[in-house]
């Protein structure tokens, strides 16, 4: 897709400057484009490597099992057919922790192991179950307590109060979970399996 | 509102090193293994990181983004959209890289603590990749028939969007 989209935007940029005579600003364009990126890179690159390096002495310190433990009733409600016993659920809780966290790499091999074992108790193997369309919505509008990357950009570019949009980032992501959540609950019994 | 968000990031920090000494966790050792994988995924973004910033800003350049919001502009205003955030809202559920460049290039231009530059922090970080995490997961185990997941997860997004612009307006 995203082959269309940068070939598409390209192509357009070029066709526009032909009308808009702005050809050649369009093609410098380029180049400093590419500068800025590498720039970019170089200033985030050590603000990145502090968050990284926190987030692993979190992972260590046992605060993905501290959180799992806090999240399981709220399990209960989003995934009624699931057993108590699965092992689903212990690796749901983990997938959603790490992405409250902000720890997206994490995050990722631990919920495509909460779907694998979700296929494997589903009774249509190929067909998406209500489970696994509350976990894959669940990754799509997940929370992130501290999103480090935005607020490392914030500060490269002498923001003022670089953390301001915590709260607002917040109350935005539970608005949009909350619609997820309800649009996935409202819409499975139109979707049978 | 605004000192309770400044103290997220140094609460977060004392409470990593806290329970991480407090747990006989090789803190040090810890951290700069985490710091070497940042490193490494870094690198790894950069060439996808040129390329868009690269198309991005040909795009700004040829005068395309002003003739989409004079086309849109009655939508926007509506909603209170500046036309700087639009290729965002538009990109983000499709692709995590060229939002992440939008994103760092409106901070460039007008700043992070613009309207623009704060409706596109709050829209990035409440958002996701939409199109990205639907196919990993599905497509991890070869699931064809998603049924109302793509509807409910834009659901999500569009909401986020949109409420990115009011919630920002109204408490920044």
């Amino acid at each position: 897709m995203l082959n269309y989209i940068w070939g598409g935007m390209i192509l357009l940029s070029l066709i526009v400057s032909l009308f808009t005579g702005r050809i050649e600003e369009t093609a410098a364009a380029a180049v400093t484009g590419a500068s800025s990126a590498v720039e970019i890179s170089l200033t985030l690159l050590g603000i990145m490597c502090l968050w990284g390096g926190l987030a692993k002495i979190g992972e260590r310190a046992g605060l993905i099992d501290l959180l799992a433990r806090l999240l399981h009733p709220l399990l209960r409600l989003l995934f009624p057919d699931l057993d108590k016993q699965s092992p689903a659920r212990g690796k749901i809780i983990l997938n959603i922790t790490a992405n409250l966290l902000g720890m997206g790499n994490a995050a990722t091999p631990l919920g495509i192991d909460a779907i694998r074992e979700l296929n494997r108790i589903s009774p249509k193997p190929g067909s998406a179950t209500n489970a696994m369309c509350m976990l894959v919505v669940l990754n799509t509008a997940s929370i992130q307590l501290l999103p480090t990357t935005l607020l490392s950009l914030r500060q490269t570019f002498g923001s003022s109060a670089p953390a301001e949009i915590i709260i607002p980032i917040w109350l935005t992501s539970i608005c949009a979970l909350i619609a997820g959540i309800t649009a996935a609950k409202l819409l499975e019994r139109r979707y049978p399996l | 509102m605004t000192q309770i968000s400044a103290m997220a990031v140094p609460a977060v920090i004392a409470l990593f090193i806290g329970m991480g000494l407090y747990k006989k966790v090789g803190v040090y050792d810890c951290f700069t293994e985490g710091a070497g994988s940042a490193l490494k995924s870094m690198t790894g973004i950069l060439p996808s990181l040129v390329g868009l910033m690269a198309a991005i800003h040909m795009f700004r350049a040829s005068g395309a983004p002003e003739l989409l919001a004079d086309f849109l502009s009655p939508l926007l205003s509506r909603l209170g959209m500046p036309a700087d955030v639009l290729p965002l809202a538009l990109l983000r559920p499709i692709s995590g890289s060229a939002s992440t460049a939008m994103v760092t290039d409106i901070f460039q231009t007008l700043g992070p603590d613009s309207l623009a530059g704060k409706i596109a922090s709050v829209m990035m970080g409440s958002t996701e990749t939409t199109f990205y995490t639907v196919a990993v997961y599905f497509g991890a185990v070869g699931v064809k028939n998603t049924r109302h997941t793509l509807i409910a997860a834009l659901t999500a997004d569009i909401t986020g969007i949109i409420m990115s612009v009011l919630i920002t307006q109204w408490l920044l």
